[in-house]
């Protein structure tokens, strides 16, 4: 379904260039679910909006469904992680969610029906007519992921999509998106900083290094599909797993090495 | 997460105006600077005496006898035409053209140099050429009046354009809103705290070019009666001219207000937000 092979992203500067992105290449298949781990700053953001279109990577390639990733594609939804700044403020929340429906031609009926849908899965239905900046930072965050499912996305990609949020509403978020994706069969990438979060979602979990960035890991997440915050979290399993990729991020921190290693290793 | 949302609630029901009490206050506050400035003008009047300085009783009734009929339609209303038309042209072009430049950063590049040499000229010294170009008539009238109010409009809306939120457009791209719908709903209504406030400028430029561009060879208008009362010593005729032009445009900046505040409503809540209030 989607494939990214030897990219590269350097952002040329007036102090010299950035290369935010080394190496990268993984393929994720068609209705995978898979969160990607990483240090601040090491390029997840930067990987979000190459696999988006809204950037060009400096070079390697971005394959969505065999055509290559030119500009956005269709049928592709991505809750940034500034989502306050993603939301459009002279806009009601319902008509925010509602905006990319209408740029699909839906019927009045078939929005009003998607985005009751989606503003009730994230519990905002309440507050469809405020605007967003009457909302806390959370409520926000959680327009912003109604927005991306109201849009019935094949691929969905997530920045650090519930870092405002309190963790009792993480946690339903987290069931949310799981249920979501066994319903719509959509691929999901995820990115997050927390390790629990990613293994407790994903079906898979990609460790990024620190910079220069490679993908340092790629963690089959092998827990029963059916999860529970309170059961999946207290198997030993769970706790196994968690432990290896704490492991990975904390070599991830000592760059120099932790490249060297990878880059010998991939020769 | 119902209980989430009352603090939006209390916080629109809040930004209702107050009382009976606070009413009435707020109009004491008005026109108590205005009561006080008119007994003192009478007080100076009367005291000097000068032909020049009639009384504000004087003015008023001269007011009413001047503007009341027939100058109304005959002066009055077509210069007031004028200038919303002037005005709306250099809105629609000032936008227009502004989101063009603020859109392409090479466009600008060639017609930025040019755009300034044409806005240092002050536009009252075009009258003349425009008089010889197009005569003395309204299509003269109104190129004075949209050759001034157009700038602040059209910088304003290049600023606006330029100062759109790259998460906003990111977003736009991302869930394919384009043409027109992208115009309306993304650049416009970013730039617009811009091309509001870039108006209000041109607003007020443009009743200054209403009254200039009737001041020369004109036989009718808001300015052609001013000079011609002023030519021919009608000193009280004269200020109740004034009076008018200063009645018109605190009216035209009060609906100009009421309109920006309906635009800019998500504007002032988001820095109503940002403060924290
Ligand atoms: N527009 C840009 N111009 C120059 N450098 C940039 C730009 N955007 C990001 N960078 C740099 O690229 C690197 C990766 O940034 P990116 O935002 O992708 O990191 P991130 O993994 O998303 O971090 P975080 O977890 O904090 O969100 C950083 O070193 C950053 O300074
Ligand atoms: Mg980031």
């Amino acid at each position: 379904m989607l494939d990214v092979t030897g990219l590269q992203k350097i952002y040329p500067g007036q102090h010299g260039d950035v290369e935010a992105l080394r190496d990268l290449t993984f393929h994720l298949g068609d209705g995978e679910l898979a969160c990607l781990v990483g240090p601040s700053g090491c390029g997840k953001t930067t990987l979000l909006k190459c696999i988006a279109g809204l950037m060009r990577p400096t070079s390697g390639s971005v394959e969505l469904a065999g055509e290559q990733v030119t500009g956005p594609p269709r049928d592709m939804a991505v809750v940034f992680q500034e989502y306050g700044r993603s939301l459009f403020p002279w806009l009601r929340v319902r008509d925010n969610v509602e905006l990319p429906l209408k740029e699909k031609r839906l019927s009045k009926a078939r929005r009003r029906e998607l985005s009751d849908e989606a503003l009730d899965a994230v519990g905002l239905l309440k507050s469809a007519g405020a605007y967003p900046w009457q909302l806390s930072g959370g409520m926000q965050q959680r327009v912003a992921i109604a927005r991306a499912i109201a849009y019935e996305p094949r691929v969905l990609l997530m920045d650090e999509p519930f870092a405002a949020v309190d963790a009792q509403t993480r946690a339903d978020l987290e069931d949310l998106i799981r249920t979501l994706w066994k319903r719509f069969s959509m691929t999901v990438l995820f990115v997050t900083h927390d390790i629990d979060e990613a293994v407790y979602l994903g079906q898979r979990v990609l460790v990024m290094s620190s910079s220069p960035t490679i993908i340092q890991d790629d963690v089959a997440i092998d827990l029963p599909d059916e999860r529970d915050q309170i059961s999946t979290r207290g198997e030993h399993r769970f706790a196994e797993l968690r432990t290896r990729i704490y492991a990975e991020i904390r070599n991830a921190s000592q760059p120099q090495e932790a490249g060297k290693q990878q880059a010998a290793a991939a020769e | 997460m119902s209980a989430a949302t009352t603090p939006a609630r209390t916080g629109a029901g809040a930004a209702k105006p107050g009382g009976a009490g606070r009413t009435a206050l707020r109009a004491l506050q008005i026109v108590l600077l205005p009561i006080l400035l008119i007994g003192l003008w009478w007080a100076a009047s009367i005291a000097s005496g000068v032909y020049y300085l009639p009384t504000p009783g004087e003015i008023a009734a001269t007011f009413v006898e001047v503007w009341g009929s027939q100058r109304l339609a005959d002066d009055v209303l077509p210069s007031v035409g004028r200038l919303f038309g002037g005005f709306a042209l250099g809105t629609v072009g000032g936008v227009g053209l502004g989101i063009v430049l603020g859109l392409s950063s090479r466009i600008r590049a060639v017609l930025e140099p040019v755009l300034e040499f044409f806005r240092a000229i002050p536009p009252p010294v075009l009258v003349p050429l425009l008089m010889l170009f197009v005569g003395v008539n309204t299509t003269m009238k109104l190129a004075v009046i949209v050759s001034g109010c157009i700038w602040p409009i059209l910088l304003n809306t290049i600023e606006g354009v330029r100062a759109v939120d790259p998460v906003l457009i990111d977003t736009c791209r991302c869930y394919g809103i384009r043409g027109r719908r992208w115009l309306t709903t993304l650049v416009l209504r970013s730039a617009s705290p811009q091309i509001m406030a870039g108006m209000r400028q041109g607003l007020s430029i443009a009743i200054i070019l209403m009254v200039i561009s009737e001041m020369f060879a004109s036989s009718s208008g808001l300015g052609y009666t001013i000079i011609q009362f002023q030519r021919t010593f009608a000193i009280p005729e004269m200020w109740s001219g004034i009076l008018l032009l200063g009645l018109l445009g605190f009216l035209l900046s009060v609906l100009f207000g009421f309109a920006e505040r309906k635009v800019l409503k998500w504007y002032n809540g988001v820095r109503a937000a940002a403060r924290g209030e």
